[in-house]
């Protein structure tokens, strides 16, 4: 397909992009600047280095870690071992809701814990620094679990913190405490720092807790961090069809939860980048296999429901399932058709995250409009190209220094939710599973996709095109609405949402609407600059 | 209960901060460097340094802030930053085209050792700095101090590299700006104006960090003082650095590089602070002080006298950074008010020197404490124990405020979740006004609030 909108020739436009570039940089940029082909998809570069001084949208390791995977689990105290900066600027700036049972339930999201390093640790070391921490954070709140996070300077000195915390784990008894090496420095982005994540949790959490889960269609839902409530809307959806929710990976979360989520039948992966592994490890370990779905948008909850339906193979459920969208459907259509005209055929760009720039377009299209280019902040191949290019992605020395857990099947808890003839009859039914096609697919032939967007980059491509919207975070916000262009924040989701499930479709065309038609985009022109010179003066001569 | 973990029971705490009422050296650089006309911070170290840095100040100004990073992986930290920075800075100058790349290190640098001095000189001799351009540097380890410290670094570095004394004398004074908002920073230029006196402020972020709408992204906005500013300072007669803290260093370095002397001052926040800054300052320019000045001054204090009964006594709980809180205790004091819970997470003597000179003699029960361990943990922990009539402080303090139901004013960085800071001065009498006014709306909607039926009141 390709879009009605007027594109500008994008292999023009790639030229423009790396024009300024030093020759060296321009070579390496043009990789990750790609014209797309849904038919025959071309290959990105990603996940390499950011060049040195290019301005970019990436954060480290560390807030892929204890940012993104960890930071929603309410009752870890999550200490970061280095100077106070690191743990400060991760303290809440996620958004991550979460609603405890009851009032005094633990919840640490509020709180931020460090060790604050300071020169001496670095010169002396600060294991010991790091212990006596664990111990009053244990004599103070008493939780289930203390993740230890590392920061960079944590590596370089050479502080154990999985030494440290085995010791204390054995010291406190009823307190789980493990460590992640997830230095700022490791990797080239914060995609190391899931991948991190994934081990630690995968490691030192899931399996602890063997009370077999309640429910006849038992899953968990990976890679879904409620930001804005996102679970929240997705958890009524899962209770209304009759789905029984183990654990979220991590929106809205707990320890036990996590602790229990292999007794699920099922691991549906909202975010691929973030989360992939524990798919793939949990398939191995404890076979329960893994589905790609997408609750953002109406449409696309839809299509995720009835693949869980399909993949439970129940017809009690499939109809519970077509009685909800039955349900949900009307009240998303109502406000679509009166929205609708107000934004077809604007446009849109999208540079966020490591499955949210893919996600989104969907809410576009609901919205009639076309997504002329996006990429990834932090994504590999794969969440562009598809999980089929996986073997032929080259292992540089960036990914390398990231552990690869050696996982086999459980000896006594491996047992595999399909047998091999009912998978292939699900594959044969066109469900996907432990597969993922990547968001070039998806879009149109000729929109760009552009992997690791410099700010230069971004001014070019709002010049450009002049997109109704654009997609991005905190740190684009105001540069891009100083060019005159709203950007909605993906991140944060400019503190509105939630955008997951039905009614998260309707709070996101509200805001789409809202944006793309506020009457201060017009207003940003005096009428006097409108007028052009000497329009005021005569106006003075009028009067007179 | 958002806080429901915070106990009542003080216990000492050695290796855990909690709730820290402070953060690193590198914000406080790239803040400082915003305030130099066409100049581009970078960070020397990982990308989540400066992606970190670049949000919250973002968060607080709501306004695009530019800067580059190193981009380090491994291989530069075990190797050294040398040929990452290198490239930077040649990237920098072919893209961007600053006029200036001012440089800070970060715990990941400093802790390999990287030379800022040796590597930036490196890179001059190589040519990959373009005629007429600069990089400037500042070390700013986040193991050492704290995000104050690294603007006064980075305020240093500035005042070191650029100021020249070319032995012919400057009818003007330098203003060294402690770290303050771009609306503050406006404000002490206008009364310098109002006064007849010269002056070169600096760093200056106003017109950067409240740039107007235009509809175009300005890279480098028109504010900020120019290179050629910030050359002359070294000519200038005298310098006044508003704040001990922040901007004293930089006084130093000028008095030390160019043998310009200086003074001292606190930040001028509330009527005697601001009192002794235009005492200085028309001292320093020879002026006399205008009408204008004496007026709003004395409206400042009508508005106190008129509305005294409401201050009086009133308990104040208060964090945030030792240069904006020690002239803010004072003013509370003159308010007749009781600041009686302090804490600021920046270490050093001079906060508890200047303190103890300020509460010894008209509170000297109040507690205050800085450095490490001084965090908002510890600060609720005392409001639990001794409850207060107001919480002042950054945005952080909105989870106290709400559990134990104090009113509360943000004060201080950052701020994320109003907008005012940026735009309204809180220094001067005009922002001393402004400081009396949240102060009495936060306590008058209180007693609103709380007002039973009969007791409810139309003329307060």
């Amino acid at each position: 397909m390709e879009a009605n909108t007027h594109f500008p020739d994008p292999s023009q436009v790639r030229e423009e992009l790396i024009q300024r570039y030093p020759t060296k940089v321009a070579k390496k940029r043009a990789k990750s600047i790609i014209v797309n082909d849904p038919q025959i998809i071309p290959e990105v570069q990603a996940n390499v280095r950011t060049v040195p001084g290019i301005i970019t949208q990436r954060g480290c390791s560390y807030a892929g870690c204890k940012g993104v995977v960890l930071g929603p689990t309410r009752d870890i105290v999550n200490i970061v071992h280095g100077p106070i900066g690191c743990s400060f600027y991760a303290w809440m700036t996620r958004r991550n809701q979460t609603r405890t049972e009851s009032l005094m339930d633990a919840n640490f999201i509020p709180y931020c814990f460090s060790t604050d390093m300071q020169e001496e640790n670095i010169v002396f070391g600060g294991e010991k620094k790091l212990k006596q921490a664990i111990q009053e954070a244990y004599d103070l709140f008493h939780p289930k679990s203390i993740a230890i996070f590392s920061t960079c300077p944590v590596g370089l000195i050479g502080d154990d913190v999985h030494a440290a915390s085995r010791e204390m784990k054995e010291k406190l008894g009823d307190c789980n405490v493990f460590g992640f090496s997830c230095e700022g420095y490791r990797g080239v982005s914060q995609s190391a720092g899931h991948h991190i994540a994934n081990n630690g949790v995968f490691k030192h959490m899931v399996g602890r807790d063997n009370t077999p889960s309640e429910g006849k269609f038992k899953l968990n839902l990976l890679g879904e961090y409620n930001i804005g409530g996102d679970a929240f809307e997705i958890e009524r959806i899962f209770e209304k069809a009759g789905l029984t929710l183990v654990s979220s990976f991590s929106g809205n979360s707990t320890v036990k939860q996590l602790e229990n989520s292999h007794t699920a039948d099922l691991n549906v992966i909202q975010c691929h980048r973030s989360i992939n592994y524990m798919g793939d490890m949990m398939e191995t370990k404890y076979g329960i296999p893994w589905m790609k779905v997408s609750f953002v948008g109406a449409e696309s909850s839809a299509k995720s429901l009835r693949k869980i339906a399909e993949y439970f193979d129940d017809e009690e459920l499939k109809a519970r399932v077509e009685a909800v969208i039955a349900e949900e459907m009307p009240k998303v259509k109502a406000i679509i058709d009166e929205i609708l005209p107000r934004t077809t055929g604007k446009t849109a760009m999208l540079f966020v995250g490591g499955s949210r720039a893919h996600h989104y377009q969907d809410l576009f299209t609901e919205l009639g409009m076309t997504t002329v280019a996006a990429g990834y902040e932090f994504a590999h191949r794969d969440d562009y190209e598809g999980r089929d290019v996986l073997p032929n992605i080259k292992i540089d020395a960036d990914s390398k220094n990231i552990e690869e857990l050696k996982v086999l099947p459980d000896p006594e808890l491996y047992n595999p939710r399909k047998t091999e003839a009912e998978l292939a009859a699900l594959k044969e039914k066109g469900l996907e599973i432990n597969g993922y096609e990547g968001m070039m697919k998806q879009m149109t032939k000729k929109s760009l996709v552009v992997d690791d967007l410099s700010h230069y980059e971004s001014e070019k491509l709002i010049e450009i095109y002049k997109p109704d919207i654009f997609c991005a975070g905190i740190k684009e916000k105001y540069v891009v609405q100083k060019m005159g262009v709203p950007l909605k924040q993906l991140h944060s989701y400019d503190y509105g949402g939630p955008y997951t499930g039905f009614e998260g479709a309707v709070n996101f065309y509200k805001d789409i609407d809202r944006m793309v038609n506020n009457p201060v985009w017009k207003l940003i022109k005096a009428p006097w600059e409108k007028a052009g010179n000497g329009a005021a003066l005569e106006a003075t001569y009028v009067t007179q | 209960m958002l806080l429901r973990h915070t106990t009542k029971e003080v216990k000492e705490r050695e290796g855990l901060t909690i709730n820290p009422a402070k953060t690193c050296q590198p914000i406080g650089a790239m803040y400082a460097a915003l305030g130099v006309h066409g100049c581009l911070p970078h960070s020397h170290g990982s990308q989540g340094c400066c992606s970190y840095h670049r949000s919250t100040l973002t968060r607080h100004y709501k306004e695009p802030v530019m800067a580059a990073t190193s981009s380090f992986t491994e291989g530069a930290s075990v190797f050294g930053g040398q040929a990452n920075l290198l490239a930077a800075i040649e990237t920098i100058f072919s893209v961007y085209d600053p006029d200036i790349i001012a440089v800070h290190s970060t715990c990941l640098s400093e802790t390999i050792g990287d030379d800022l001095q040796q590597i930036t000189r490196k890179a001059r001799d190589d040519g990959k700095i373009p005629e007429g351009k600069h990089v400037i540097f500042a070390s700013t380890p986040s193991f050492i101090g704290s995000h104050v410290t690294g603007y006064a670094n980075m305020v240093t570095g500035i005042a070191e590299q650029f100021a020249v004394s070319t032995g012919s004398k400057k009818n003007q004074i330098n203003i060294i700006a402690g770290w303050m908002e771009p609306s503050d920073m406006r404000e002490i230029k206008r009364l310098s104006k109002e006064l007849g006196v010269n002056i070169v402020l600096f760093p200056d972020t106003s017109d950067v960090l409240d740039a107007p709408q235009t509809g175009t992204h300005v890279f480098y906005p028109k504010g900020g003082t120019t290179i050629a500013e910030l050359q002359s300072t070294g000519d200038s007669l005298s310098s006044l650095a508003l704040g001990s803290i922040s901007a004293e260093p930089a006084a130093i370095a000028l008095e030390k590089k160019c043998k310009v002397p200086f003074e001292t001052l606190d930040m001028p926040i509330g009527l005697r602070a601001t009192d002794r800054f235009i005492m200085a300052l028309s001292k320093a320019g020879n002026v006399t002080v205008p009408d204008e000045i004496t007026a709003d001054r004395g409206r400042l204090v009508d508005v106190i006298a008129d509305m005294e009964q409401y201050l009086y006594g009133k308990r104040v709980a208060l964090f945030g950074d030792p240069d904006q809180i020690i002239p803010l205790t004072e003013f509370l004091l003159d308010l007749n008010m009781k600041p009686v819970q302090i804490v600021s997470g920046t270490p050093g003597q001079r906060f508890e020197k200047q303190m103890r000179q300020i509460l010894d003699e008209r509170s000297p029960e109040t507690k205050f404490k800085n450095g490490i361990g001084a965090d908002m943990f510890l600060l609720h922990q005392w409001m639990k124990n001794e409850p207060v009539d107001l919480l002042i402080g950054n945005t952080y303090g909105k989870y106290m405020a709400r559990d134990e139901d104090v009113p509360f004013i943000r004060f201080g960085f950052p701020i994320l979740d109003r907008i005012g800071h940026s735009y309204f001065p809180s220094v001067g009498y005009s922002g001393g006004l402004r400081l009396v006014e949240k102060i009495l709306t936060a306590i008058l909607d209180r007693q609103d609030r709380d007002a039973l039926e009969e007791k409810f009141e139309l003329v307060m």
